[in-house]
């Protein structure tokens, strides 16, 4: 798996929430080759199963890895004189849109342009205001007459945004929240081909995080896994952020500590980055990680449940920005972790025995 | 197509050589001499079919080469860039956008604090330039410098596309004035009863620099000026001005910040369109300048107009304009140097 390559052919999918159709297709081609099983449930999330090589007389058990692969985008709520007005869908700063070219997914993809005035007709002190919603139009150069033809109220629109590698192995697009997850997943399944492990791996690509966990909510219920490890993305230490708020960049990924997280699991997770020195950085969470793993740690009768998060730079914008290395390691730190689950750890967590 | 050659150019006003290049590679053929100045404007003289003594002879038609962009004013100690804003930005349209930095194009994003980190009160106040920078994955000053140096202009990174067929709508950067520029190489493609200079200026966006030294050396008896012009079309609540329409046809300035058009120019272009059936419009506001600000006060004075393409969008990353716009100023203007062989009315 080239994991840059990955993450370009993810991050360019569209796939606003609910309809995450393209990066599952994606998925699940970079997903099959490692996998046993692949299934799409009723929520739109791509499940895959890959069998663990377990010794006769020992119980079964499971580990569900989870990345959602839906993105943040807006939607056509009316037409007004040619243009388009628009909602946002999930958590869109509607300042970093101005003079972005979109795609609106009417009768055919059609190319746009979210419009801006030019300076020229406008005073200083206009100027110094956010642009509300309301002012805000999409411009996809039709005439008045047609545009109903091509477009309906509802239809999605994403940002077009090409997927940039920058310098020093890092890249920068939209949706790496959380398509960066989504290529853990996939790293992780391809080292796993390459070693032994005896508990079952679901990774599952889920759909719908943004707008509010769905996707885990049912696809941890449907997989009943004995445990349970979120990737997601966490904020990137950059210019603006202090280092109080942030992860660092390039240190690897981020577990996550605190109520959301069982403390063997992260205990089990840092002793694992040590002894194989995989780079990784602590993140403490006061309570709501705001994850799939908030959904995961109360399925059922509850899963003891851990996070890795990818420092990721300028959340939900559509210059996202990762560092390709902090991808691999997360993706070998799992692979590694799971090679080496056995019963102890199982008893360990007090896991039920299972059928055997 | 030519115009998309020339959006897709990097050109930040100081730094036009790569316009310049394109256009001269198009233009050798349609020419008789040419030469780039001190301030690199491109002047070229197209000699008349016949000799002629009648006034006006010596034409100026100005386009300008150079777009609004950033140029690197520092490297922080986290590798990303500071930068300045070369020519007039609405500071709001650099959040999250791509960017190219210096010869070497080096890749860059302009991002911000994600929505997350920012207080509910906070999200309805413009973000200053000042507080953004570039960000090219280095992770410090020192692996910065080994791809950017202070100094370094920074081109927004758009695409030139097409965008709806049917109202032939197309999307690119710096249509203000790549699109004057590509009308007046369509423009030199024809030969007239008239002298003509085509000045390919510099740093219009800075103060209309280039034009400025241009008209003094041609010392034209008239000029005409190519925009690519303000179209602020969209829906309004206030009664404000369009200043043009896209899809209207060239736009004819009788007026802006910069200069008052020759009325005897205007009449020109004006009844010219009448005759053939060509559609205009009046730049409606008076809004913005143009190259004329300074052609029309080189030496002894020069009576001057502008005629513009509609563009949507202009001095932000991507812009817009309608072709059918562009093909009818080109008609437009042939038609009016034609009509100028015969003199001023």
């Amino acid at each position: 798996m080239d994991t840059m390559e990955l993450l370009r052919d993810l991050s360019q999918a569209t796939g606003v929430s609910g309809y995450e159709g393209e990066p599952r297709a994606v998925a699940r081609r970079a997903l099959a080759p490692f996998t046993d099983e692949q299934q799409v449930d009723a929520l739109g999330n791509l499940i895959t199963l890959k069998r663990g090589m377990r010794a006769p007389d020992t119980p079964p058990h499971s580990i569900m890895l989870a990345a959602h692969m839906d993105e943040i985008g807006l939607m056509v709520t009316d037409f007004d004189e040619g243009f388009l007005r628009f909602t946002t869908v999930g958590g869109v700063d509607t300042r970093t849109i101005l003079g972005q070219e979109v795609i609106v997914h009417g009768k055919r993809p059609l190319p746009g342009i979210v419009a801006s005035r030019p300076p020229h007709v406008l005073p200083e002190s206009e100027q110094e205001k956010a642009l509300p919603i309301e002012e805000l139009f999409i411009d996809v150069g039709v005439s008045e007459e047609r545009i109903q033809e091509l477009t309906r109220v509802g239809d999605f629109i994403t940002m077009r945004r090409e997927f940039l590698p920058l310098a020093k192995g890092y890249a920068s697009g939209k949706a790496l929240d959380n398509r960066a997850g989504v290529v853990t997943l996939v790293g992780c399944m391809e080292a796993l081909n390459r070693m032994q492990h005896s508990w079952d791996v679901y990774a599952v690509a889920t759909s719908q995080e943004e707008v509010g966990l769905r996707g885990a909510t049912v696809s941890a219920y449907d997989t009943a896994p004995d445990i349970a490890i979120a990737v997601d993305v966490g904020y990137g230490l950059q210019q603006g952020v202090k280092e109080k708020e942030a992860i660092s960049m390039d240190k690897g990924g981020a577990i996550g500590i605190g109520p959301n997280f069982h403390p063997l699991m992260a205990q089990r997770l840092i002793e694992t980055a040590e002894k194989y020195e995989v780079k990784y950085q602590r993140e403490i969470i006061a309570g709501r990680s705001g994850t799939d793993a908030w959904a995961i740690q109360v399925a059922r009768e509850g899963i003891p449940t851990a996070l890795i998060s990818i420092p990721l730079r300028y959340m939900h914008t559509s210059v996202e920005t990762v560092c390709i290395r902090d991808i691999d390691r997360i993706a070998r730190l799992m692979a590694l972790f799971i090679a080496e689950l056995d019963q102890s750890f199982a008893e360990a967590l007090g896991l039920p025995k299972g059928e055997g | 197509m030519l115009l998309e050659a020339l959006s897709n150019a990097r050109g930040v006003s100081g730094n036009e050589d790569q316009v310049r290049d394109i256009i001269l590679q198009e233009i050798r053929g349609y020419i008789d001499t040419y030469r780039v100045d001190a301030l690199g404007n491109l002047l070229c003289v197209k000699k008349p079919r016949h000799a002629s003594e009648k006034w006006p002879h010596k034409v100026m038609i100005a386009a300008h080469m150079d777009e609004i962009g950033l140029i690197v004013t520092g490297i922080n100690e986290n590798g990303t860039l500071r930068f300045d804003k070369v020519g007039g930005i609405d500071d709001r349209i650099l959040l999250s956008k791509q960017v190219l930095v210096g010869e070497k194009e080096v890749p860059g994003v302009i991002g911000y604090r994600p929505i997350h980190l920012i207080a509910k009160d906070e999200r309805d106040k413009a973000i200053e330039a000042d507080k953004l920078s570039i960000d090219i994955g280095a992770s410090d000053e020192e692996s910065a410098k080994e791809l950017v140096t202070v100094g370094d202009y920074v081109s927004f990174r758009t695409a030139f596309g097409a965008l709806d067929e049917e109202s032939r709508t197309v999307k690119g950067k710096a249509f203000d004035d790549r699109a004057g520029c590509a009308v007046l190489i369509e423009l030199l493609k024809e030969t007239y009863d008239l002298e003509i200079h085509a000045a390919f200026t510099t740093q219009e966006e800075v103060g209309l620099r280039g034009a400025r030294v241009a008209s003094y050396s041609i010392n034209p008896d008239a000029a005409f000026v190519l925009e690519g012009t303000i179209c602020d079309d969209l829906p309004k609540k206030k009664d404000t001005s369009p200043v043009t329409e896209l899809g209207k046809g060239p736009a004819i300035t009788f007026m802006d910040r910069s200069f008052v058009a020759d009325r005897r120019l205007v009449e020109l272009l004006v009844t010219t369109a009448k005759q053939m059936d060509i559609p205009y419009q009046f730049k409606r506001a008076v809004a913005g300048g143009t190259d004329a600000g300074a052609i029309h006060l080189a030496r002894e004075g020069v009576p001057s107009v502008t005629v513009s393409v509609p563009s949507r969008y202009i001095h932000a990353p991507v812009s817009l304009l309608s072709l059918s716009d562009f093909d009818h100023t080109v008609q437009l203007l042939r038609a009016a140097l034609y009509n100028l062989e015969g003199g001023l009315p």
